[in-house]
């Protein structure tokens, strides 16, 4: 059962992960901020230019 | 005991494995099941993972479990972080996993299944996980540093440069190449193109949504995205069936081609947080949700496969693409066995999230091993098919005619029966007009995902859905690749420009943002708008382009993995990457010299164009077109070819430098620093 527990919240995490929820989370922790429309605004003013220099595949 | 077990555990995976890949091998005849594939491919992987990446692991990397990687040492909490080795792996997979895999493999499929499975097999294990591991793990060693970086240090200046170049050419030609598959998959279809139009409106609310509504509930509302585009799918079919609203979505491919590229330019210019960004968490909630699910598919149905182990057309007579199996086979399917895009993946932002070193051999060899087993899913889908059909929405108009009956009778010669009434009687089942023509492999794809899902799921009802389905997950994908790389390609171009003139090189400076965004546009556009009026359908001559390239790109990465395991003292043991990049060698040099200069006008760029001079004079303008263009061909594939010379050229002086011992072998890594991550774990 924990293993179970354990796996889901690896999955969730991959998912955060892929879909930026986590790098948000970070950035908040980081700038001591709480989560608004502002604070996503300035997460994504930091984030998008590293974000669409990233190299996907064909 | 343990031993024992393991020892009868690993023997019997080998056993099933030689028994499944030597009947997917020698069977001929009878249709064969497509589990044996999936048997094939599963011991295939399971034992290249647990014996040819560990032996990697060990005797040449020497991974290190104690040594303080980038994510570690330089830890920023934006790229540099430490991660989850399964949160790495899904995020490196989610990054290499694109349209490439599943098209690829769909067009080898006119070789037969066999071809095609063998080299995704072989490729993956031996050459495309063996690229993405070591060079995740030289980039791990050199604080997270690109290919082009490593390639400049390693090798030298021209290495560097010529990685650039190539990336460029890689990223223009993808692009236009993707677009062509989207318009060919969309021309004369106002179910698939309202889709695909629906996705754009969905973007901009998830957009405003993601800033205004819930802010950074990205699953959130994905999934929400994903229901909307659902809805669009079901919407298509009243669309397609109301004669106004049909006509308004039915688009030629010229028309087709000029939306595409309008669409680009906009998604290249406007803010990334309002169309980009939700169109690409769209397509990875799409992309990662239809894989899982047509692995369960096939794996719940294992259908059989209609088309032969090998068809007529290994002889390179194909009306798919022209060319020998050799070197066309390897050319054409890229990503599932080895692809260089893969190396500017695994020096990108993974190596700056991975925790530990050992953790290297799962996430680049691992991923790159499931990204094989999406193209080995394509083959599947595209042998699922009678042969005859497959060969009807594959084969260009230009090969087997317009008219439905006499394609029909031209494909029935070669061997592979098919009438014009089932191919109506498809078109219609999909919801279609027709299905003829459509070249580029993503509708030949959709036909037969659609095909094993409604033998799983929905029966033949839905047969239409599920089609619309696949269209609208393959264009979904393509567009967020066309968006992204106009983007990448704009800001490679203005980091250079920036050189000659600062302003240029500012990605915020609209002058600069709308006159690169054009450049790039219009140099993928220019490629998509010839593949557009190819006769023969583009695809012929623009996704061995692309194969080459990319291949290409894979030659450099391997040349610099080779020379630093050279400096690192592991010459023995270079064989390793020495025989894929010799491979590739063979296959991208013989494949470019004949694409150039094969006497075959299918084949070589220059013989069509001398065909195609040597018809009635005057010539019309499109024939002077359909001239230069075979020429620009035939020039970028010879400035690709002399680059990477020069790459293998100035790798093997160093390489016999360093062995006679005339030339110094700098490891230029990172300094050891011992992790903390150890202690701190107890």
């Amino acid at each position: 059962m924990k293993r179970i527990v354990s796996s889901w919240h690896t999955f969730v995490a991959a998912l955060r992960e892929i879909f930026d929820e986590a790098a948000y989370a970070r950035f908040l922790d980081r700038a001591g901020m709480a989560s608004s429309s502002e604070a996503y605004a300035a997460f994504r003013r930091e984030f998008d230019e590293v974000k669409v220099r990233r190299p996907k595949c064909c | 005991m343990s031993r024992l077990l393991a020892i009868l555990g690993w023997g019997t995976v080998a056993v099933l494995g030689a028994v499944a890949v030597g009947t997917v091998a020698v069977h001929r005849g009878e249709p064969i099941n497509a589990l044996w594939l999936v048997v094939a491919a599963t011991c295939c992987y399971a034992l290249g993972y647990r014996f040819y990446s560990k032996f990697i692991a060990v005797k040449i990397l020497a991974l290190d479990g104690l040594r303080a990687t980038p994510a570690e040492r330089l830890e920023n909490g934006r790229d540099f972080l430490v991660t989850n080795k399964w949160v790495v792996f899904g995020h490196h997979f989610a990054a290499i996993a694109g349209p490439g895999p599943l098209v690829g493999p769909v067009l080898a499929a006119q070789f037969g299944y066999l071809p095609g499975t063998m080299w995704v097999l072989a490729g993956a294990v031996f050459a495309g996980c063996v690229q993405d591991f070591v060079i995740l793990l030289f980039s791990v060693r050199r604080d997270g540093k690109s290919l082009t970086e490593m390639a400049k240090d390693e090798i030298g200046r021209v290495g560097g440069f010529v990685a650039y170049v190539a990336v460029i050419a890689i990223l223009i030609i993808l692009l236009g190449v993707a677009a062509l598959i989207v318009v060919n998959a969309l021309k004369a279809s106002p179910w698939g193109t309202f889709t695909i139009a629906m996705t754009m409106p969905i973007a901009l609310l998830m957009g405003v949504y993601l800033r205004r509504i819930r802010p950074g509930k990205v699953v959130e509302v994905s999934a929400l995205g994903f229901v909307l585009v659902l809805a669009a799918i079901w919407g298509g079919q009243y669309v397609s069936q109301n004669p106004g609203l049909a006509r308004v979505f039915t688009f030629s491919a010229p028309t087709l081609a000029i939306l595409i590229m309008v669409y680009g330019f906009a998604a290249s210019a406007l803010p990334v947080w309002l169309l980009l960004a939700p169109r690409d968490y769209l397509s990875t909630f799409v992309k990662l949700g239809t894989i899982a699910l047509l692995a369960v598919g096939i794996v719940a149905l294992h259908p059989t496969l209609h088309m032969p182990a090998l068809t007529r057309f290994v002889d390179g007579t194909g009306p798919v693409f022209a060319g020998k199996i050799f070197p066309f086979a390897f050319i054409t399917i890229a990503c599932g066995a080895i692809s260089g895009f893969h190396a500017l993946v695994s020096s990108g932002t993974t190596p700056k999230m991975i925790a530990r070193e050992t953790e290297t051999r799962m996430v680049g060899y691992g991923a790159m091993m499931c990204e094989s087993a999406v193209a080995v899913m394509a083959i599947i889908a595209a042998c699922v098919m009678q042969p005859g059909v497959y060969f009807a929405i594959n084969s260009p108009a230009g090969i087997v005619g317009q008219a439905p009956a006499a394609a029909a009778a031209t494909i029935s010669s070669w061997g592979f029966p098919v009438t014009a009434a089932d191919m109506q009687a498809l078109a219609h089942a999909v919801g279609e007009q027709t299905l003829y023509n459509r070249t580029g492999g993503a509708p030949a794809f959709a036909v037969g995902m659609a095909h094993i899902f409604s033998h799983s799921l929905g029966g033949e009802t839905l047969m239409a859905l599920w089609y619309h389905f696949a269209i609208m997950f393959e264009a979904l994908f393509i567009l967020t690749i066309l968006d992204a790389g106009t983007r990448v390609a704009r800001f490679m171009v203005q980091d250079a420009l920036g050189h000659v003139y600062k302003p240029l090189g500012r990605t915020s400076w609209y002058p600069s943002i709308l006159g690169t965004s054009g450049l790039i546009v219009g140099a993928w556009g220019y490629f998509l708008w010839q593949g557009v009026k190819d006769p023969l359908g583009g695809i012929n001559s623009l996704w061995p382009l692309f194969g080459i390239s990319n291949q290409l790109l894979a030659t450099v990465a391997l040349c610099v993995a080779t020379t630093i395991i050279i400096k690192m003292h592991r010459a023995r043991y270079a064989a390793v990457t020495l025989v894929p990049l010799a491979w590739l060698v063979a296959v991208t040099f013989t494949a470019s010299w004949q694409k150039m200069f094969d006497p075959n006008p299918r084949v070589g760029f220059l013989a069509a164009a001398r065909a195609l001079a040597a018809g009635p004079i005057p010539m019309s303008g499109a024939t002077a077109r359909l001239i230069f263009n075979n020429r620009l061909d035939a020039a970028v594939t010879g400035v690709l070819v002399v680059m990477v010379t020069l790459v293998l050229v100035e790798s093997g002086r160093q390489w016999w430098g360093i062995l006679r011992g005339t030339r110094e072998a700098p490891v230029k890594e990172a300094a050891f620093v011992r992790t903390r991550l150890v202690e701190e774990q107890g």
